[in-house]
């Protein structure tokens, strides 16, 4: 019987010629990543089991991100106690604050490899889908058997398929596509399912669109979202890829419980309605709203394509008097090379701040956060109740050219209009 | 003293379980002041040790944080019952010993308040309050003994103790 690509990735890394949706199987992990909010909590795991050394120190990376640099005294000690169990084991692929968030950290140093099986103790662990790996967001004591034994038991997930059809349309991303199919199959409509995106338009989304698009897979549920591996994803890796990769395709009789197509030529801009990801709505029918603060940063837009599509938008202009612009780069390598290009003078000039590169304002537990009945718009992938600080502010999710066109404007705006 | 039942909706995400600012946090007790605070800020200063959440589809959505079960183990909860779970919150409470049990109706079946009596063995919630009574999924017998051994790490003690 065919295979779907979590099929063919779970069978591989269970030594196994065959596995089926339902089935339990022990799975060799090839990369374990965790960061600093978790980290420490599998630190002590770790030393509650007392287990001395991690299985193999080199399929684990570590990635400062959550809170950095520290904004307390409690950041700075999990800071403290991450970075000694990264000497003591000796671990090679160790980032400290300097790198960048870890979902676009992890893909840039070439760890995100087709065929793999990845986990990370974070849910948006499945961004690197784009690379057709098989990724996914475990916890810290999931995470402690991971760094002992290497291993991890999975249930074999059901897949769905999403078939993308034509092209955006000027100023219409990736993220407009994502939102309206989560606002389509709801906040738990993918539920333990792995989600494949295919289609001729698929392949006409960059590398980056694709991590966008896996990387808000979770927020219908998904525990995979996946994208097969082509052209655009060999060139990507092509100077970066750390060791040999076997890229997977699903087979023509691989079985699907569900299949949607969406024809793109015609997408208007997306807008997530708080507190709710899936209650999204064409940005016509929000526009007006006036907001407070608009947050260009995050795993989910704030790679290099969607800075120069907000800069597109705020070139030679100025954010609007009392909108706080917050640009946050997702990486060093990010924030060098927008830099190198001119476009964080846009920002700068634009008067939008410019944090250095890290979580940020998504978690509401470092910079940007809201009071209450505050109104933020945000390229984030989460507008869930007290997500950025208050219970009380709310969070509208869109595109990189949305937020800069609400930011120019002080409402909410659609960016073809500007 | 009897368990009261926590009625919660749909979508109950790790955000208002526990709000990513307390994430520096490793102490569960500093958690439990804070659990629930989004979703009722009555919740954490309210609850008693053995309490039950009941609640409506996918719960515990969004983050892979393992502190929302932790907060509401620590808080006291002995069971969260929901028409339907996300996975990874689903994962992190059974390796924290919190039983977590999928129970079709449930959620309709009960008031904040209500006594509630979780049946492990017989796979049922009693409503002691309205006489009703509702089936849950039994939990796959490996995770059951997870459960039982109260976490993952626990578990995971005990094998390595007999294979030594």
């Amino acid at each position: 019987m065919g295979m779907t690509i979590a099929e063919k990735i779970l069978s591989r890394a269970s030594s196994r010629k065959q596995v089926s949706p339902g089935e339990i199987v022990e799975a060799k992990i090839d990369v374990a990543m965790t960061h600093d909010i978790e980290g420490p909590m599998v630190v002590r795991g770790f030393r509650e089991l007392g287990a001395k050394k991690v299985w193999d120190p080199s399929k684990i990376v570590i990635v400062f991100d959550h809170q950095v640099p520290a904004n307390s005294i409690d950041a700075a000690m999990n800071h403290i106690m991450l970075r000694e169990f990264a000497a003591e084991q000796k671990i090679p692929n160790f980032y400290d604050i300097f790198e960048g968030i870890c979902h676009v950290v992890v893909p840039e140093k070439g760890f995100a490899l087709p065929g793999r099986l990845i986990v990370g103790t974070d849910s948006h662990t499945v961004t690197y889908g784009a690379f057709g790996c098989l990724a996914t967001g475990i916890g810290s004591t999931d995470m402690v058997a991971v760094f002992v034994t290497g291993k991890l038991w999975f249930r074999v997930p059901e897949s769905a398929k999403m078939v993308i059809e034509g092209k955006l349309p000027k100023r219409v991303a990736p993220k407009d596509l994502i939102l309206k199919i989560i606002g389509d199959v709801g906040a738990d409509g993918e539920t333990y399912r792995s989600v494949e995106f295919v289609g001729a338009g698929m392949r006409r989304i960059s590398m980056e669109g694709r991590m966008t698009m896996c990387n808000m897979g979770v927020e219908m549920g998904g525990k995979a979202a996946i994208v097969p591996p082509d052209n655009l994803t060999e060139r990507y890796l092509r100077g970066r890829a750390r060791g040999g990769h076997k890229p997977m395709h699903a087979d023509a009789d691989a079985k699907y419980v569900e299949e949607h197509t969406y024809e793109v030529n015609k997408l208007e801009p997306q807008v997530a309605c708080p507190p709710r990801v899936d209650d999204v709505r064409p940005v016509s029918e929000v526009e007006g709203v006036e907001i407070d603060q608009a947050f260009l940063g995050t795993c989910t837009n704030a790679r290099l394509e969607d800075l120069i599509e907000a800069a597109g938008v705020l070139k030679n202009r100025r954010v609007s008097n009392g909108v706080r612009m917050l640009v946050v780069p997702a990486s060093r390598e990010v924030y060098i090379e927008a830099l190198r290009r001119g476009i964080l003078s846009i920002f700068a000039e634009a008067g939008a701040l410019i944090e250095s590169p890290g979580c940020a304002a998504c978690l509401g537990g470092h910079v940007g956060v809201l009071g209450p009945g505050e109104v933020c718009i945000s390229s984030s992938n989460r507008n869930f109740r007290g997500r950025m600080g208050s219970p009380e502010a709310k969070i509208y999710l869109a595109s990189p050219a949305t937020v800069a066109a609400s930011a120019l404007k002080g409402k909410i705006t659609d960016p073809r209009d500007v | 003293m009897m368990a009261r039942a926590w009625v919660f909706g749909d979508d109950i995400d790790t955000d208002q379980i526990i709000a990513g600012r307390y994430l520096v946090k490793l102490d569960p007790r500093e958690l439990a002041k804070h659990v629930m605070e989004a979703a009722d800020p009555k919740f954490a200063s309210e609850v008693r040790r053995g309490d039950v959440i009941i609640a409506g589809h996918n719960f515990g959505c969004g983050s892979s944080r393992e502190r929302a079960p932790l907060a509401l183990k620590a808080a006291g909860i002995s069971a969260v019952v929901a028409e339907s779970f996300a996975r990874i919150f689903y994962r992190n409470a059974v390796n924290l010993g919190l039983p977590v049990l999928t129970c079709s109706g449930a959620s309709m079946g009960f008031k904040t308040g209500n006594k509630v009596r979780v049946g492990m063995r017989e796979g049922k919630v009693h409503n002691l309050s309205t006489g009703k009574t509702f089936k849950f999924e039994p939990l796959p017998d490996f995770l059951l003994e997870i459960v039982r051994a109260g976490g993952l790490l626990q578990h995971m003690k005990k094998r390595r103790a007999t294979s030594k």
